[in-house]
């Protein structure tokens, strides 16, 4: 799926197919479809999920949808987004406005279809025409009489269909008008023309309310949500009876989708959240409890609301774990005690803070939560962190958007933990955990660490310190805790002055991936005396933590000092609170211990028959005047 | 016209009207291709819509009988948004 990214997606899931590797194939079908849900990928992701839909276990689901308006090009859509989901929907489209002969006759092809759920899509102009486009001419009583009338409508039809069938019920609400007919007097009126609607809205809810699976869909709130004027496409209304614009088709697709999720079983019991940068701005092993954003206000703010997100899904009964890469003791120390928090230690059922790989965490999370792991939402800042784990796990991943102040919003748009009730779920369960067995085995056999790495693309820049560089490098000594072997911290000054000594010499590392640059992240201090070149400082950014990119530094620390003309390559790790993480640094990498007084422990590689392999999946580009 | 206005209509329309791409030339018509009746011209026109980011008439929809006219009148549309 990353790999080569230049070609064309379909030529790449193609050449997957004729492979035969179909959950593979399905795996980037739908990832074609989350990058680009348009109507030329749904006709392509069909044909393609057709000729292997036997050889997937996919949830097979009959959906009829009764209608007022044209559906079909929504039809091509619903059923690509459904396949993107897992779910090989067959929908039936009923006749124009013929929904109530196909409720109240028991032999319509309503009924003879079977479905496991029937969407009622009527538009308030199609069931009120005359409150819709002649209100003006209304008389109070011929309203009240319109409102009456139509509440009895939905109620015979309900019931009817109940006793029918046993399929879920989703009704669409009725739509207000894009402009009342008496403008802004409307709000004045004693029986407006949004209050009648309002009214019918209100009358189908109760009716909702009183039955077992049905379902009110907002449809005035979701029109609001997109914008009125922009979704109305009067043109199409009145040429193919469509009256929604091309570019807002989708987000009724989504909004329908958010139906299909539950009552499909295709929901997430847990939310799997990192910390640093997602719970709050900021890390906490960097920055300290107090540096950390998370409060009422600005930056904080954005965080805040991304927690009060988790806070209204955990009332909602789905369950929160913390997965990341943290030293426990500072991040317990934000969640137990920053005054900005929402989440508490208590709303999490499992914590995996640690720093090990996030998809083996995940893996523990679900096990200890016994749940199945395809009912996991994993979210996270990092969009290497979000695509380790979708490549290695079936969890469902949320992207974040780059702007902390979208990530509240990002959340509540998945579909993932939408409820109908809390019984149907439980309902599901059972299911639920057959299919995970047979995911498990799909898992077995997916890409290595390897292949993430290469399809990550990474390259670095090594280079000396030049002015423009000077702040970030001497900033970088001062406040690195984690990824540091000796935690010296340096003025500008100070860094200057070994720039201009020849004993000295001090490297910067710039690194960036396929999903952007990280900026200068690293710096390495060496000093130079006879046979010996001694790291005096070598530290790294937490953004690329993880990716090998440290042996590809510190490989090119090792050639330097061989170039210098230097043997022996030494190296001190000084234990500190935040440095737990780089204590096996110099071990990992073949040297060997020499000496371990009470500071800490000196480590040292022979060059002469020592060498660090760069992992040739980085690209390394080194500014020349380094290896002289 | 160019070159990339017609590669994006006759891709789509191979998608929409399930045939194999080198099917779908400049002057492909409904005449042509079979698959091309009223309901999949409508989800050509809304691809089209969605795809190039435009609205067409219903006048503009009526005259969108070749694969050349789409590509020309797409084309045009571009060209008076700049």
């Amino acid at each position: 799926m990353q790999a080569s990214s230049n070609k064309d997606p379909r030529e790449l899931i193609d050449e997957v197919l004729r492979l035969r590797h179909w959950p593979q194939a399905s795996a980037m079908l739908a990832e074609l479809w989350r990058q680009q849900p348009v109507m030329g990928n749904a006709a392509y992701i069909i044909s393609r999920y057709e000729r292997m839909s036997s050889e997937l276990s996919m949830t097979p689901y009959r959906l009829a949808l009764l209608r007022s308006f044209t559906v079909e090009p929504l039809v091509l859509l619903l059923r690509a987004a459904a396949l993107a989901s897992g779910i090989n929907l067959s929908v039936q489209v009923g006749d124009f406005n013929a929904y109530a002969q196909e409720i109240l006759n028991p032999y319509s092809n309503l009924y003879k279809f079977e479905p496991d759920a029937v969407i009622l899509a009527i538009q308030a102009r199609d069931l009120l025409p005359d409150l819709w486009y002649r209100f003006a001419d209304l008389s109070r009583e011929e309203v009240e009489g319109a409102i009456e009338r139509t509440r009895k409508y939905f109620s015979e039809w309900v019931e009817t269909f109940r006793y029918h069938s046993k399929a879920h019920l989703i009704i669409h609400g009725l739509e207000m008008p894009l402009r009342a007919s008496a403008g802004i007097l409307d709000a004045h009126c004693d029986l407006s023309q949004t209050e009648a609607f309002r009214r019918v809205n209100e009358d189908v809810r109760a009716l909702a309310r009183k039955h077992q699976g049905v379902y009110i869909l907002d449809y005035d709130a979701l029109i609001a949500l997109h914008g009125r004027l922009r979704w109305h496409d009067e043109a199409k209304w009145l040429t193919v009876r469509l009256p929604i614009a091309a570019d807002c088709l989708i987000h009724l697709i989504n909004e329908w989708l958010r139906f299909l999720h539950p009552v499909t079983g295709k929901v997430c019991k847990a939310l799997v959240t990192d910390l640093d940068n997602t719970l709050w701005g900021g890390i906490v092993g960097e920055d300290g409890m107090s540096g950390i954003q998370i409060g009422p206000e600005h930056p904080g703010a954005a965080y805040q609301s991304l927690q009060r997100v988790m806070l209204d899904l955990y009332q909602r009964g789905i369950i929160l774990a913390v997965c990341s890469k943290n030293n426990p003791s500072d991040a317990m120390e934000a969640l137990e005690n920053h005054p900005g928090m929402l989440l508490r230690p208590h709303h999490f059922a499992a914590l995996r803070v640690n720093w090990n790989d996030k998809a083996q965490n995940l893996r523990e999370i679900a096990s200890e939560l016994n749940i199945g792991i395809d009912a996991l939402a994993f979210v996270d800042d990092s969009p290497v962190e979000r695509e380790w784990v979708r490549s290695q796990l079936p969890v469902t991943v949320i992207d974040l958007p780059q702007d902390p102040m979208g990530y509240a919003e990002a959340l509540r748009d998945s579909p993932f933990f939408e409820r109908l009730t809390l019984s149907d779920e439980d309902r599901e369960r059972g299911r639920y955990y057959a299919e995970d067995r047979q995911r498990a085995e799909l898992r077995d056999g997916t890409a290595s660490l390897e292949d993430f790495y290469r399809s990550l693309q990474m390259e670095i820049e090594i280079a000396s310190v030049t002015p423009q560089t000077l702040t970030r490098v001497a900033q970088l000594t001062q406040k690195t805790n984690q990824f540091n072997l000796t935690t010296r911290r340096y003025t500008e000054q100070q860094i200057a002055e070994m720039t201009a000594s020849t004993d000295w010499r001090i490297y910067s590392l710039r690194a960036r991936d396929r999903f952007g640059d990280n900026g200068l992240v690293g710096v390495a201090i060496a000093r130079f005396a006879g046979d010996f070149c001694e790291i005096d400082s070598f530290l790294m950014s937490c953004r690329v933590i993880g990716r090998t990119v440290e042996t590809a530094f510190l490989s090119h620390v090792a050639a330097g000092a061989l170039h210098r003309g230097a043997r022996y390559l030494r190296g001190w790790y000084l234990p500190t609170k935040k440095n737990d993480l780089v204590k096996d640094f110099y071990e990992s990498h073949g040297f060997k211990l020499i000496g371990e007084p009470e500071k800490g422990s000196l480590w040292e590689l022979d060059l002469s028959n020592g060498w660090i392999g760069a992992p040739e999946w980085i690209n390394c580009r080194i500014e020349e005047a380094i290896t002289q | 016209m160019t070159k990339s206005v017609l590669v994006s209509v006759r891709r789509i329309a191979a998608d929409l009207f399930d045939v194999p791409l080198e099917h779908v030339l400049p002057h492909s018509s409904p005449a042509t291709i079979e698959n091309w009746d009223s309901l999949r011209h409508l989800n050509l026109v809304l691809g089209l819509e969605g795809e190039f980011g435009v609205q067409f008439s219903p006048e503009e929809i009526a005259k969108m009988q070749t694969v050349e006219n789409i590509a020309w009148l797409i084309q045009n549309r571009l060209a008076r948004a700049e």
